[in-house]
C-alpha cells in the first residue's frame, strides 16, 4: 500500500505553520479521506468542514497543492505522491482554525442582492407556463454549490481585498441566475454597476477555471451582465434616446 | 456555573435543511421572532443531496393523478403503519407547497406546454415527480435559503444543541454551542421545532453526511418526548461501492426512473424474479413493458425495478448472498443499455442525470453512459422519529414540534423516493405555522439555572479525562456494530448482542478523552454527538426486536413473514421514571372511513 506525506495548515488567527503528516493511501481515495484520516488518528482536533462528500455541497473547499478545490472531489492518484501535499485554507476569507475559513461575508453579499421578483401569474391555473429553454438557459447558474472556490481565486479579493466594494464571481453568477430567470422582473442593473462593482472584473477567467461545477462564469455570466450594463449607461444613442423618451 | 450568551426568540428551529427553513420562513411570516439554529452553514444541510424530486399530485404529466392516488400509494408503500392523517394532509397540500416554490425562484423541468414536469419513482402510480435533472434538492434548499435570508430571521450557524431545556413538562428553550468559538449559547423559545434529519451515522455504510447523528430524535427523547417507528431504517438499493472511499454515496432511483436496470453477475434481471403480492398487477411482466412505462407509455406498467426501496434493497441482498454479486459485493446498475433502444443515449443520459454522470466519472472513472455501476444498498433515511401530531406537528411535549425527517408517521414503514422532499415542505410549513401561533399563546418561561449548569458540566468532562481514547474510534465501532446487527436483515440473537454492545459503548463514551481546546475542535463535536448515536442505535435496537416479524424496511430473518397481528400497533419508545428505555405496543391511530373506502378502491 501507498503512503502520502501532507503538509497542513495548522493554526487559529493568531497564526500558524505547516505540520507534517502522513497516512496510507487506498484505491480510489479522495484528498478529503486522507483528511479525514489524519483527522481521527493523529489529529482529533485538525478542524475542517465538509457534508456530502460527493461534490454537492460546496463545504470542503481549500488549496491542495496551491490550487483551490474540492478536497471530496480531488483524487489521490492526480497528485504527485513523490513530494508532500500541501493542504491549506482558502485565502480570500480569514481563517477561523486550521482548514476552516470564516465565509460570512459571502452570505451578507447575497442579502444585498435584491431578491427574486416574478410577474404576475399569468396562466388560466394561477400559475406559469415557462418553456424548457428558458429553464435551460439558467440551470447552468443554479448548479452553483456555493463553495466559494471563484471568490477564492478572484484577484479582485484574494489579492486586493476589495470584499467591500465587489461582490465577486459567485454573486455575479447569483445575479445572472435573477436576471435570466424567466418570471424575474426585477432590475439589477445599476446595483451591479454600483453597489456590486462589477467593473472590477477584468474577465481574466480564473473563477471558471476553478468551478467545481463547470459553470462558464465568466463567458456565460458576467460578460452579459457587463454588456447589460454598457447598454445602460455607455450606450451614447440609447442615452440620446431616453433623453427623448416620455418619462 | 456555566458562561453562556442568551437569545430570546418566540420561536426557535433547531436544523436549516428543507423542513427548518420552510418552518422558519413560516413561523416568521405569522410575525413571531424566529431564530434557526444549524450545525452546518447554510445551504450544506442534507436536503442539497436529494436528487430524484419531490412527490405532489399535480397531474401535469397524468391527468388521472390525485390526491387519493397519492394517498393510496404512500399507505402500500408503509405498509398501513403510517398515520393516515398526515398521509393525507401530505397527498392534499404538496402540488401547493411545490407550486409555492416555484413562486419563490425555484426552476422545475417543463412538460411541452410549460407546466412543471414530473417522473416517475418507485411505488408511484402516477409520474409525479416535480424535479431539476437529478438536483432537485439543491434546488429546493437554495430557494428556500434564498427566500429565507429576507425574511428577517436569526441564523445562528455552525451551532450544535446538546440539550432541550424544559420547565414544568414544557419545552423553554435550547442549549448548546457555535461550533467557532465553542462558547455556550442558550436559546430561550417559546416553542422549538426540530428538524434535525436523520441517524445515519449510526452505521458505518450511509448516505448520511456527519451531521445525521440523530440529534432531534435524541434531544426530544430526553425531555420526554415520545419516538415512534425506530426499527425503521430505510436502507437505499442503490449506494456506490466501489472504490471504497465513495462507499454508500447514493445513485439515485432516477436512474431506474429514466430506464436502468438492475442484473446480476449472470446477466440476468433478477428483479422480475420476486414480485410481491400486492404489486403484481402493477408491475411489468416483461422488460419491453418496463421500458415504454420509463419512456411514458400510459398503457404500460412499471417495471420491478421500481418497486419499493425495502423490497428492491432486500433482493440485492439476496443476489450477492447466494453468489450472484457484482465483484465487490453488489449488483450492477445499467442505464448504458439504452444506447439499444435511443439513437442519442449518451447525451440523453447526460441531460437526464447530470450529477450522476459527474459523480461516477470524478469518483469511480466509470462511464455511465458506456458501462454499467456496482451498486448496493446503503443506510439513507429514517423513517421512525418524534411522534407528532397529524395536524400541528406537535409532540407529546407542549411546545416541542418536530418536521421532515426527525418526525414519524407519514411514511409507516416504508418511504417512497419523492415523498421526503414533499414531507419537509408540507410539515415544514405546518410545524412552523403551529409553532408561531403556540408561541403566541405563551408567556415565556423561566429557564432552569440548575439544568443549565449541570448540561455545561458534563459537555466539559471529555477535555478534563487525559490519557482516554478518542471519541472516533467509539464511534466506528458503534457503526460497525449496528451495521453487522441491526442492517439490513435482523435476527433476534445479534440484536441482543448489539444491546449489549451498546452499554459498553456507552461506558467507553463516558471515558472518551478530547485533545486541544474547545475552538472548532471536531474531537470534541464527535464526543459530544456519540451521547445521541447511542440514544438513537438503543431505540432501533428495541424496537426491532420487539417487532417479531418482516415488514417494509425491518426484515427479520427469523420472522421473515408479515404478521397480521402486528398490523395493528406501532411501537414507542420513552424514557421511564427510572431513566431506563421503554418500548411499548400503540393501536394504529383511527382511520376516516373516506380514506379507508380510498384504499380499498386502489387497492
Amino acid at each position: 500500500m501507498a503512503s502520502a506525506t501532507f503538509k497542513i495548515w495548522r493554526g487559529d488567527r493568531a497564526g500558524g505553520e505547516f505540520k507534517d503528516y502522513s497516512t496510507e493511501i487506498t484505491e480510489g481515495m479522495v484528498v478529503l479521506d486522507a483528511i479525514h484520516n489524519i483527522q481521527a488518528t493523529q489529529a482529533n482536533d485538525m478542524a475542517v468542514r465538509w457534508n456530502c462528500k460527493a461534490g454537492k455541497c460546496g463545504s470542503c473547499s481549500a488549496e491542495i497543492n496551491g490550487m483551490p478545490k474540492l478536497m471530496c472531489m480531488t483524487r489521490m492518484n492526480t497528485l504527485p505522491l513523490e513530494q508532500p501535499i500541501t493542504v491549506q485554507p482558502m485565502k480570500a476569507f480569514p481563517l477561523i482554525k486550521d482548514l476552516v475559513t470564516d465565509v460570512s461575508w459571502n452570505m451578507n453579499v447575497k442579502t444585498g442582492i435584491k431578491k427574486f421578483k416574478p410577474r404576475a401569474p399569468d396562466a388560466p391555473d394561477g400559475t406559469w407556463r415557462i418553456a424548457q429553454e428558458d429553464v435551460d438557459r439558467v440551470q447552468e447558474f443554479r448548479k452553483c454549490i456555493e463553495c466559494f472556490l471563484c471568490q477564492d481565486v478572484c484577484h479582485v479579493l484574494r489579492d486586493h481585498h476589495l470584499h467591500q466594494e465587489f461582490i465577486g464571481p459567485r454573486f455575479l453568477v447569483y445575479a445572472a441566475a435573477l436576471e435570466m430567470h424567466p418570471l424575474d422582473v426585477e432590475d439589477r442593473v445599476e446595483d451591479l454597476r454600483k453597489q456590486h462593482g462589477i467593473g472590477y472584473c477584468n474577465i481574466t477567467k480564473c473563477c471558471t477555471k476553478v468551478c467545481p461545477e463547470s459553470i462558464t462564469i465568466t463567458d456565460n455570466a458576467i460578460i452579459p451582465l457587463k454588456e447589460r450594463v454598457v447598454d445602460r449607461f455607455f450606450d451614447p444613442l440609447a442615452k440620446l434616446f431616453r433623453s427623448f423618451s416620455p418619462k | 456555573m456555566a458562561e453562556y450568551q442568551t437569545f430570546e426568540q418566540d420561536v426557535l428551529i433547531v436544523g436549516a435543511g428543507g423542513a427548518g427553513l420552510r418552518a422558519a420562513i413560516e413561523a416568521s411570516a405569522a410575525g413571531v421572532s424566529v431564530g434557526v439554529v444549524s450545525k452546518s452553514l447554510l445551504g450544506k444541510a442534507h436536503t442539497v443531496m436529494a436528487e430524484g424530486g419531490v412527490a405532489a399530485a399535480m397531474g401535469n404529466v397524468d391527468d388521472r393523478d390525485n390526491w387519493r392516488v397519492h394517498f393510496a400509494d404512500t399507505m402500500r408503500g408503509g405498509q398501513y403503519l403510517n398515520n393516515p392523517r398526515m398521509a393525507e394532509v401530505h397527498a392534499k397540500e404538496s402540488p401547493d407547497r411545490v407550486r409555492e416554490l416555484e413562486a419563490w425562484g425555484a426552476l422545475f423541468d417543463r412538460t411541452k406546454d410549460g407546466r412543471i414536469l414530473q417522473r416517475n419513482f418507485g411505488g408511484h402510480k402516477y409520474p409525479r415527480l416535480a424535479h431539476v435533472g437529478d438536483r432537485t434538492g439543491l434546488e429546493m434548499i437554495r430557494t428556500l435559503q434564498d427566500h429565507g435570508i429576507h425574511q428577517g430571521i436569526a441564523f445562528h450557524m455552525e451551532c450544535t444543541m446538546i440539550a432541550l431545556l424544559t420547565n414544568g413538562g414544557r419545552v423553554v428553550g435550547a442549549f448548546g454551542y457555535d461550533r467557532e468559538r465553542g462558547r455556550y449559547k442558550l436559546f430561550r423559545a417559546k416553542a422549538v421545532v426540530l428538524a434535525t434529519g436523520g441517524i445515519g451515522r449510526a452505521y458505518k455504510i450511509t448516505s448520511n453526511s456527519w451531521e445525521y447523528s440523530g440529534d432531534g430524535h435524541s434531544l426530544a427523547y430526553h425531555a420526554g418526548a415520545t419516538l415512534m417507528d425506530m426499527e425503521f431504517v430505510q436502507f437505499h438499493p442503490t449506494g456506490m461501492i466501489w472504490p471504497p472511499s465513495v462507499r454508500g454515496i447514493l445513485v439515485t432511483e432516477g436512474v431506474r426512473g429514466e430506464g436502468g436496470i438492475l442484473v446480476n453477475n449472470q446477466g440476468r434481471r433478477f428483479m422480475f424474479d420476486d414480485i410481491p403480492a400486492n404489486y403484481k398487477t402493477s408491475t411489468a411482466d416483461n422488460p419491453e413493458e418496463g421500458w415504454c412505462y420509463t419512456q411514458g407509455d400510459k398503457e404500460s406498467r412499471r417495471p420491478p425495478e421500481l418497486l419499493t426501496r425495502d423490497h428492491v434493497a432486500r433482493c440485492i441482498v439476496r443476489e450477492v448472498k447466494e453468489g450472484r454479486g457484482s465483484p465487490h459485493g453488489g449488483v450492477f446498475l445499467d442505464i448504458a443499455w439504452i444506447k439499444e433502444k435511443l439513437p442519442n443515449a449518451a447525451e440523453h443520459i447526460k441531460k437526464k442525470l447530470p450529477s450522476m454522470y459527474h459523480q461516477f466519472k470524478q469518483l469511480g472513472d466509470i462511464d455511465i453512459t458506456k458501462e454499467p455501476m456496482e451498486i448496493g444498498p446503503t443506510t439513507h433515511y429514517m423513517m421512525g422519529g418524534v411522534r407528532v401530531d397529524g395536524d400541528t406537528q406537535m409532540s407529546d411535549v407542549p411546545g416541542l414540534f418536530a418536521a421532515g425527517e426527525c418526525g414519524a408517521g407519514l411514511h409507516g414503514a416504508n418511504r417512497l423516493g419523492g415523498n421526503s422532499l414533499s414531507d419537509l415542505l408540507v410539515f415544514g410549513k405546518r410545524a412552523g405555522e403551529f409553532a408561531a401561533k403556540f408561541a403566541k399563546q405563551q408567556r415565556a418561561a423561566e429557564i432552569d439555572s440548575e439544568q443549565v449548569n449541570e448540561v455545561s458540566r458534563q459537555s466539559l468532562e471529555s477535555f478534563e479525562r487525559s490519557g482516554g481514547e478518542g471519541p472516533y474510534q467509539v464511534q466506528y465501532d458503534l457503526q460497525d456494530m449496528m451495521q453487522d446487527k441491526v442492517g439490513i436483515v435482523r435476527v433476534q440473537q445479534e440484536m441482543e448482542q448489539a444491546l449489549e454492545g451498546i452499554q459498553k459503548l456507552r461506558k467507553r463514551a463516558a471515558n472518551v478523552s478530547v485533545v486541544g481546546n474547545r475552538e472548532y475542535n471536531p474531537g470534541w463535536h464527535t464526543a459530544l454527538d456519540l451521547n445521541h448515536l447511542l440514544t438513537v442505535s438503543e431505540a432501533i435496537t428495541r424496537a426491532a426486536m420487539e417487532r417479531k416479524e418482516s415488514r417494509g424496511a425491518h426484515f427479520r430473518d427469523d420472522y421473515p413473514d408479515k404478521d397480521p397481528a402486528s398490523a395493528t400497533f406501532n411501537l414507542v419508545v420513552r424514557k421511564g421514571n427510572d431513566g431506563e428505555m421503554q418500548v411499548s405496543r400503540e393501536p394504529l391511530p383511527k382511520m376516516k372511513d373516506e380514506l379507508k373506502r380510498i384504499i380499498e378502491e386502489m387497492k
